[in-house]
């Protein structure tokens, strides 16, 4: 028994999918060698092989590395505000019966759809009153507000699934409410919490539009610094950077799969 | 006895696992509040609040006011025709002589130099010479005009009045493209200077556009994703999701790294001998789409797949066992029940696509910049906080309006991906 020909149908839906996959990740994977290159032009055939963009991108007295640190500080100082804020009302929102539950979701998720530019005009015109810009705190307190979404959907989708007889369990056999959270209901939402906190991270790690008008040259981020490169002039430096934030990406791809979240909606792109 | 002692023995016995009785209710649903309110006061501080200062700055109109407070109290009590009485100008030249040289004389100048343009001079001009005169010999009215000739103009005063109260419809005109004359009637601007309708025009056409190709693309491929064999499926998905979790920049660099003249894409194609000359496929139209499509489609891809997945194939088996066409069975079927996703895909792609920033302004051409442009380039380079938060409270408005309605269709669960 031969296997039956497939469909004219079923081949044309094959050969969408191969080509929509070179679409989606071709022009990512195609700059990669170049970032390789001995030579300075962003094209094919690449005339020999050679670290030197690498060691541009991580000399220490390069642009790079202060980006880095930057990014990073301003990423975990977002991530501990926005998961903790984030985690708290996600639990709040959990019981259906709370008046005005869809008006609170819709409130608490509206930083994702207001377009970067307007909530980061916005902050600026606040925050330049008050002092706050050019500061790190003023960074993380935007970055916080906008990411803290991500970790209420994250972990409102996880305490759907969440029995809550165990917590009723728990008080049954004499715990208090703090006790329960502590023992039942934060270890079985940990996944949820620490994939919500991630989200939060990567929208820091990621953002640009926000870091260019609260952020100060102090506060220079690794978004930023690679927008002004772009902007002047890419070089294969600027691709060598990319390389490695790939390779971070494919890092954070694996963690969120291993946390149950491959999918789910993802924070950054909204610039 | 016996029977209602073990009854109280039972309820004594139950009440910890028992329904939570009303108060207990009441209690949690405190404890419910009591844990959302420090984001909602926190989003309230850091989001609301800012952009509720932004959407007064698009009316705020206090620079006149502030500087020359006299004159500005004349303005409200006079008609609008002809010349001001001399009150007035009177008031003007003490305000000048009071305000000379503070940085409240320079944003008042800067707001009623966009009323009329050389009204900065004219003020800086008529204040340096005012100081001099002591006592007007002939009233102020003639001073004045003496000074410049603009002042003994119903334009200039016109100009004035419109600029004076502590509210103006001033800049929301303005980002519509409508000004006001001096009659205090509404025209549209002049045609050379009309850009901003255009420009929201062309930024809800770029939205429309990408949504539309990212509809088309990402249906089929969130079909694919359910229906092929799951080896397939999930190479299939790791495409999707790569370039979804890999940072805007990197995307927006390879692109312009793969498209632009002596870029990957023509280097093969001229190798090939496909063209002769590189194609212009990037710093235009054609690149902004090309970059938007990549970064919107897992937007649309992930609400539909997540409806389509929620689809028992059953339904188009019992449509085929009915006699329909598989076609028919598709389109009758399947696809209104993916309607929901289609929706919130879509409407994730519009609202962000409409405020894109970064990606215009990096593969964009000249012709290709959206209101977003303006509003960061009104806040920062011209410091025109009025124009800018009026640009921004119309874009608002747009997507606010479609939010709303959209929520309203298909649950705003669904569209943050909860439901």
């Amino acid at each position: 028994m031969s296997r039956p020909m497939p469909s004219p149908t079923r081949v044309l839906h094959y050969a969408f999918c191969c080509a929509m996959m070179v679409f989606l990740v071709g022009p990512i994977l195609a700059v990669i060698p170049i970032s390789f290159s001995s030579a300075g032009f962003l094209s094919y055939p690449i005339p020999g092989l050679s670290l030197q963009w690498y060691e541009k991108v991580l000399a220490a007295s390069g642009p790079w590395l202060p980006a880095l640190r930057n990014s990073l500080i301003v990423g975990t100082g977002t991530m501990a505000l926005a998961t903790i804020l984030g985690t708290l009302a996600a639990l709040g929102l959990a019981r259906n019966d709370l008046p005005g539950r869809s008006f609170l979701l819709g409130l608490l998720i509206a930083p994702m759809v207001v377009p970067l530019v307007i909530s980061g005009v916005a902050m600026y015109f606040l925050f330049a009153r008050i002092g706050l810009t050019a500061s790190y705190l003023g960074l993380i307190l935007a970055h916080a507000v906008l990411g803290a979404p991500f970790v209420v959907i994250t972990v409102t989708a996880t305490l759907r699934n969440f029995d809550t007889t165990l917590v009723r369990a728990a008080y049954s056999l004499g715990a208090s409410p703090v006790r329960a959270f502590f023992t039942v209901t934060l270890p079985l939402i940990l996944p949820g919490v620490l994939s919500g906190g991630l989200f939060a991270f990567i929208f820091s790690f990621d953002e640009v539009v926000v870091a260019l008008f609260i952020g100060g040259p102090e506060q220079r981020t690794l978004p930023r610094q690679m927008f002004d490169g772009i902007r002047d002039t890419i070089d294969p430096s600027i691709l060598a950077m990319s390389t490695l934030l790939v390779g971070v990406t494919i890092v954070f791809m694996g963690l969120l799969a291993r946390l149950g979240r491959g999918t789910g909606s993802k924070p950054g792109s909204n610039a | 006895m016996t029977r209602m002692a073990s009854t109280t023995e039972t309820m004594a016995g139950t009440s910890a696992l028992a329904p939570p009785s009303l108060s207990s209710r009441a209690k949690a649903r405190m404890v419910s509040v009591l844990l959302i309110a420090p984001l909602v006061l926190f989003l309230t501080l850091v989001f609301v609040l800012p952009l509720g200062g932004m959407l007064f700055h698009a009316v705020e109109n206090g620079e006149v006011g502030g500087a020359l407070p006299g004159v500005a109290a004349e303005m409200r009590g006079w008609t609008g025709e002809g010349l001001p009485p001399e009150a007035a100008y009177a008031a003007l030249a003490r305000d000048l002589k009071a305000a000379y040289g503070e940085p409240r004389l320079g944003e008042a100048s800067r707001r009623l130099n966009y009323e009329r343009a050389g009204y900065r001079a004219l003020l800086a001009k008529t204040a340096r010479a005012v100081r001099a005169i002591d006592r007007p010999q002939a009233g102020w009215t003639a001073e004045l005009t003496a000074i410049d000739a603009r002042w003994g103009e119903p334009a200039t005063w016109a100009a004035l009045r419109r600029a004076s109260p502590s509210l103006t419809p001033y800049y929301l005109l303005t980002a519509l493209d409508l000004r006001m004359d001096d009659g205090g009637a509404i025209l549209r601007a002049p045609a050379e200077e009309r850009i901003y309708i255009d420009t929201l025009g062309r930024t809800l056409w770029i939205g429309f556009v990408t949504t539309l190709l990212c509809l088309v693309l990402g249906f089929p491929l969130a079909h694919a994703l359910v229906s092929l064999p799951r080896g397939f499926a999930s190479v299939l998905m790791v495409c999707v999701l790569l370039p979804f979790w890999t940072s805007l920049l990197v995307r927006t660099s390879a692109w312009i790294v793969v498209l632009q003249k002596e870029g990957v894409l023509n280097g093969l194609l001229t190798r090939l001998g496909i063209v002769d000359a590189p194609l212009e496929l990037v710093f235009n139209r054609f690149g902004l789409y090309v970059a938007m499509v990549h970064i919107l489609l897992p937007f649309m891809i992930l609400p539909i797949l997540s409806v389509m997945k929620g689809i028992s194939p059953s339904y188009m088996r019992a449509s085929a066992s009915l006699g329909a066409h598989p076609a028919v069975g598709f389109l009758k079927v399947y696809l209104p029940m993916t309607l929901p996703g289609v929706g919130a895909g879509c409407l994730m792609t519009f609202i962000i696509g409409v405020g894109y920033y970064i990606t215009p302004s990096l593969v964009g051409g000249a012709r290709d910049q959206m209101t977003s442009y303006f509003i960061a380039y009104y806040a920062n380079t011209t410091i025109n906080w009025g124009l800018s938060s009026a640009l921004g409270a119309i874009l608002l408005a747009c997507i606010m309006l479609l939010y709303a309605t959209v929520g309203r269709l298909i649950g705003v669960g669904r569209i943050a991906g909860i439901q």
